[in-house]
């Protein structure tokens, strides 16, 4: 995975709350085996409206999202947090996250950094004052910075050292391999199996 | 200090701590379908890893496959080669897969328990968000992303952070005519669709302890859609029956050995949560979703809100917005919304006693003219069973298609979906924009309001419904 410290780009300020899944992106899409090209699927069906944020020439080359409430919710669905990266979106701004998207955002590389509903219509304000403003995400310091603007973010801990350090979650845990074996032995038999020794 | 279930079940499952990491803890099951998992088994084989523990792994086909003409290929290709992806996958690292047209296929989450493999106290994972369902057994159940199902392949654990504790006790017993399904859309309607983020929530009182394991199942299924992290019910004498006898369910000695631990899953009574919400079942009433999100509910008996009439700037806004996609005014009965489409099926409400109960509302009966009635079973399993009742006859005595086992038009990933502009009462779990077929507008309902819905026409309980006709004859 790739590391993160600092990100500074440009921002979409997408006024909404409760932006599930099935709208970053529809369940149509989600039908192909490989990992890469979704950026076509990213914000499906609310693309097809020349009027979309994201349409607007002035928000070409946009690489932070800042999001009302709620963002990610419904489906487990990786794909929205690929689709999101394969658009080129490096950080995504909310006051709240589902719980299963920010997980994925911290295994795919998408930094989901949670600030205060206040920082998100200042940064909506400013973005849409001038669509230019460089927004700086910086990840060591915990800070998202918009001109005067100076806010903290929360991340958890452990998510951060990962993102900062581009490590891969499997890596560490099969480092851990002995503790594994010895939980297996402990665990009850009558547990059960899908699989069937032939009798 | 005494601990709460889900904490019971965490500890046990903990591989690993370490002092500010997440705990390592061991997954007994965890459920693959074909759409979620072609990326995390190719993440695999490009770094020459296995999948640890096959024999705690199981597939099954379920989003993506036609519940039309199943005997034969599927016919858009793209979704035959996720479908046959899946079955490559499943052969080259040894997964035991139940495929379309197998007597055990069916929704991953209709399977598991029907299978006696969903029991109390265990870690359950699926690339599936409505992996919550198997919390209704008191397992602690959650749905992951396709990078944690890849370290879950490789290494039958996951990395998580423990989760603050809810309880939701709901005291009372819930109305004649009222279910589970009510009861989970009027808390979710309370808490919003964030109200549980962080939280593992434990349902409990006497409404619940009322419930059977299949009623149960619906209600931990929506906990996903209100945020939370998973939802679980302490094991009873319920959970026992329904779990005993079952094909992968413990037998003899290991059966009492089982009981006896399983017994002990239940919150300590001076356990402390870190937070409560009480509700009182007797209240409720039918439910349904008028919005584009599943908190967007009211009484089937109430009008559409007006958005003026709410405080939050940005829940007005999104009211909006929804009554503009919804295709409605504010101030309209609910009951007088005419419905194109009722679909009866999905991991929520697609198992034997969702089919049962809604036959028993439409038998003797009619689907109004210019509404369509599917009914998709959530397995072959149910089908069967329901095959063997005669309901099957009775949906099609009145007009309704019968259809094979899968997801379907609960997210249309199928050739099953809502034209744009169609309107749908549907028993499944979202009712957001698009989620059944572009454009299509969703109405979350419980299966007796679907099949009164499907009789006359517009959104309608039972109670709305003539006598019928069969009942007068006998």
């Amino acid at each position: 995975m790739e590391k993160i410290t600092t990100h500074t780009g440009t921002a979409l300020p997408l006024r909404r709350t409760n932006v599930d899944t099935d709208q970053i992106i529809p369940a149509v899409y989600l039908k192909r085996v490989t990992r890469t090209g979704f950026e076509d699927g990213l914000f499906g069906a609310w693309r097809n409206d020349p009027e979309f944020i994201l349409n607007k020439p002035e928000h070409a080359g946009v690489s932070i999202l800042v999001a009302g409430p709620d963002f990610g919710t419904g489906s487990s669905r990786e794909h929205a947090v690929w689709a999101l990266t394969d658009y080129g979106f490096k950080v995504v701004l909310s006051s709240r996250f589902a719980d299963i998207f920010r997980g994925n955002s911290g295994k795919a590389g998408l930094l989901a950094a949670e600030v205060e509903q206040d920082v998100v219509e200042k940064l909506w304000e400013k973005v849409e004052a001038d669509p230019s403003t460089p927004v700086t995400v910086d990840l060591e310091a915990r800070e998202v910075r918009a001109g005067d603007l100076v806010a903290p973010f929360r991340i958890d801990d452990y998510t951060r050292w990962r993102l900062l350090e581009g490590l891969d979650d499997i890596g560490i845990t099969l480092s851990h391999e002995d503790d594994i074996v010895a939980y297996e032995a402990t665990r009850p038999s009558w547990k059960p199996a899908t699989l069937h020794a032939p009798s | 200090m005494g601990r709460t279930l889900a904490e019971k079940v965490w500890d046990e499952h903990v591989v690993r701590s370490a002092e500010g990491e997440p705990d390592l803890l061991f997954i007994d099951l965890h459920l693959l379908h074909e759409v979620t998992s072609p990326q995390a088994f190719e993440g695999l084989r490009l770094a020459g890893r296995t999948v640890r523990r096959p024999d705690l792994t199981l597939a099954t086909e379920d989003h993506n496959v036609p519940t039309l003409d199943i005997d034969k290929p599927i016919a858009d290709p793209v979704s035959r080669t996720q479908v046959e992806t899946l079955r490559k996958n499943a052969e080259e690292f040894g997964v035991r897969l139940h495929p379309l047209g197998d007597v055990e296929q069916g929704i991953v989450h209709v399977v598991g328990p029907q299978l006696g493999l969903t029991q109390p106290g265990m870690t359950i994972v699926c690339g599936d968000s409505h992996t919550s369902t198997h919390g209704a057994f008191g397992a602690i159940a959650f749905g992951i992303g396709t990078s944690e199902v890849e370290h879950v392949l490789a290494t039958q654990t996951l990395m998580q952070a423990k989760p603050r504790t809810m309880a939701v006790t709901v005291n009372g017993s819930l109305p004649e005519g009222v279910t589970a399904k009510d009861l989970v859309l009027t808390l979710i309607a309370h808490t919003g669709t964030g109200g549980g983020q962080g939280y593992i929530v434990e349902y409990r009182g006497p409404a619940i302890e009322e419930l059977s394991m299949e009623a149960r199942m619906t209600i931990c299924n929506m906990s996903i859609e209100w945020g939370a992290k998973a939802g679980l019910i302490a094991p009873d004498q319920t959970t026992f029956d329904y779990v005993r006898g079952r094909p992968e369910a413990p037998q003899g000695e290991d059966w009492d050995t089982a009981v006896a631990h399983w017994k002990t899953l239940v919150t300590d009574e001076d356990a402390t949560f870190d937070k409560e919400i009480v509700l009182d079942a007797s209240e409720m009433t039918p439910f349904v979703t008028w919005g584009t999100n599943p908190g967007q509910g009211v009484p089937l008996g109430a009008c559409v809100p007006d958005p003026s009439d709410l405080d939050d700037e940005g829940d007005r806004i999104a009211a909006e917005k929804a009554l503009e996609y919804m295709g409605l005014e504010a101030g309209t009965p609910m009951g007088d919304i005419k419905v194109d489409t009722v679909f009866v099926g999905s991991c929520t409400n697609g198992r034997i006693e969702d089919l049962r109960s809604a036959a028993e509302v439409i038998k003797g009966h009619k689907v109004a003219d210019g509404t369509r009635l599917l009914v998709v079973p959530g397995s072959v399993r149910v089908r069967l069973q329901a095959e063997d009742e005669g309901l099957d006859v009775v949906f099609k005595e009145a007009g309704g298609e019968w259809r094979g086992a899968g997801c379907s038009m609960c997210l249309g990933m199928n050739p099953d979906q809502l034209q744009p502009g169609e309107r749908s009462a549907s028993t499944s779990n979202r009712n957001f924009e698009g989620r059944q077929g572009k454009g299509g507008r969703t109405h979350l309902v419980s299966p007796l309001v679907a099949a009164a819905t499907a009789v006359t026409g517009h959104l309608a309980s039972p109670a709305d419904l003539p006598a019928a006709r069969a009942a007068s004859q006998a």
